[in-house]
């Protein structure tokens, strides 16, 4: 009987950072994306917005990137 | 080419019906956050989860080689052992989707094969090893390894949008949990359909080339990929709405912020753990990402009286099959009449499990309901009690829950009654 414990290990590693950091990045992306909700409602000021803007968008794109690679996992 | 038995169909019609409690049995694993937050409508979602599951059966062309990945000696597998332990599958899926408790497909499958090869070959045709590396491990890492993941990404999330109130940006960012949690949910049910459906193409395949009719090594024909993709969508499209209760409602109460962890937990762990040559179970990641979310918020709680259920459902899933699967094997050996004794009594045991479950039925108009109908099936002295005891005026429900106060609302009396059938 033989454990592959450095295989377990980098499951256990591999899925805590990823969860994470995707969760992190996501959430990061909709609190951005809420203070242009928070704006139009009379908040922030135009440039504050579209920095907000972008940084959800960047958010969001790493999030789809992570989530192409995981179909691409699938399909492989 | 030779002409398909009479037993050989037997088998192939057996695999694609576990294939079908296969996927109503895992609806769960990919919808039931979903649902019991309110990000997708019932149906929505299993049929999302149905139509993900046929497309992930046509996703990958690498086909299981094996049944059970090395835990049953599988040269000279008869057609008869491979019925026996669907046998046993079959039953043991039914039996917890009875009661409402998710447990592996796939070690239910391990199991029946275990008990039917014993049976046949004796206890020489185990791999002791593999079961303790393929089974045991995996069933301790798989919802530590999810639940810790969930746990750190729920505190992570309500950190980042603790300053969130204004109500507007409330309104968006919940907007923004539904989304990321559908898109989590749907790499699941992608996963599970390319991972179970395979399985049952595997089965097949084995047992077509142990019945002649394909050569060793061929590949799936067609139309046994058609039917077990189609097999596995439509039990996850009827869905095992029992289970879905239990852990979309019954482990812990979930937030849109924690459904949407605990999926994305999920996922991770089912894909990395696959493609690092470490398989976990995904109920088993499921359910633990579950609980992981339920203790990652403040002020959440997880019933541990339902999670110990689960958690003894886990344990006696390998045995209770196995045991189901030598017994089936016992009656197949016999011959044809052992063979058509064991049909029948799938046929009749699936039926009866099936009459029972219409006592209580749970569907998508009630499976958010709260925990204490979902508690009654299986709760004996429950269910004695509720009989018994009259209602203290005021919070019926509380004493059926030792873990929470139920609130005390209308919804709960109305169902009373029912318990004291």
């Amino acid at each position: 009987m033989k454990i592959d414990w450095a295989a377990l290990a980098s499951v256990f590693g591999v899925s805590l950072v990823v969860t994470v950091a995707l969760v992190g990045v996501f959430t990061l992306g909709i609190v951005a994306l809420s203070k242009l909700s928070a704006t139009a409602a009379g908040g922030a000021s135009g440039g504050s917005a579209a920095l907000a803007r972008t940084g959800a968008y960047a958010c969001f794109a790493a999030c789809v990137a992570a989530v192409a690679y995981g179909i691409y996992l699938i399909v492989a | 080419m030779e002409h398909i038995t009479l037993l050989l169909a037997i088998v192939v019609v057996t695999a694609l019906v576990f294939d079908f409690t296969n996927g109503f049995h895992d609806t769960a694993n990919a919808m039931a956050t979903t649902i019991s937050t309110g990000a997708l409508k019932p149906k929505t979602a299993v049929a999302m989860s149905a139509v993900l599951n046929l497309i992930g059966a046509f996703l990958s062309v690498e086909v299981a080689k094996t049944i059970s990945g090395g835990i049953v000696n599988e040269n000279g597998l008869r057609t008869e052992v491979i019925f026996a332990a669907l046998v046993g599958a079959i039953l043991w899926n039914l039996l917890t989707w009875l009661v409402g408790l998710p447990s592996s497909s796939s070690h239910a499958l391990f199991g029946g094969l275990i008990g039917a090869a014993v049976m046949s070959a004796g206890w020489s045709s185990i791999n002791g090893g593999t079961v303790v590396t393929k089974v045991l491990l995996p069933a301790i890492a798989a919802p530590l390894v999810a639940g810790l993941a969930a746990m750190l990404a729920t505190k992570l999330t309500y950190r980042i949008n603790r300053n969130v109130t204004d109500p507007n940006q409330l309104k968006s960012t919940a907007k923004g949990y539904r989304a990321g949690q559908i898109a989590s949910a749907g790499l699941v049910s992608l996963a599970h359909g390319t991972n179970d459906a395979q399985k049952t193409m595997g089965i097949i395949t084995l047992a077509l080339v142990t019945g002649g009719v394909l050569a060793p090594g061929s590949n799936p024909p067609m139309w046994v990929i058609v039917s077990a993709g189609v097999a596995i969508a439509l039990g996850t499209y009827l869905g095992g709405w029992r289970i879905i209760r239990t852990m979309g409602k019954g482990l812990t109460d979930l937030q849109p912020p924690q459904g949407f962890a605990a999926q994305t937990s999920a996922a991770t762990v089912i894909l990395a753990s696959s493609h690092l040559g470490f398989s976990l179970s995904t109920t088993q990641s499921c359910s633990g990402a579950v609980m992981g979310a339920g203790l990652g918020r403040k002020g959440g709680v997880v019933r541990w009286s339902t999670a110990t259920r689960m958690f003894i459902a886990w344990g006696l899933t390998l045995p209770a099959a196995g045991l189901v699967g030598a017994g089936a094997e016992f009656l197949t050996k016999q011959g044809p009449w052992g063979i058509t004794a064991t049909a029948i009594l799938l046929v009749g045991g699936s039926f009866a499990i099936w009459v029972a479950s219409r006592r209580q039925p749970v569907d998508h108009t009630n499976v958010n309901d709260t925990e204490d109908t979902a508690d009654e099936p299986q709760g004996v002295v429950t269910t004695a009690m509720a009989a018994v005891a009259v209602p203290p005026i005021g919070g019926p429900a509380a004493d059926l829950s030792t873990t929470i106060p139920a609130p005390a609302s209308a919804p709960d009396d109305t169902t009373r009654p029912a318990a004291t059938v």
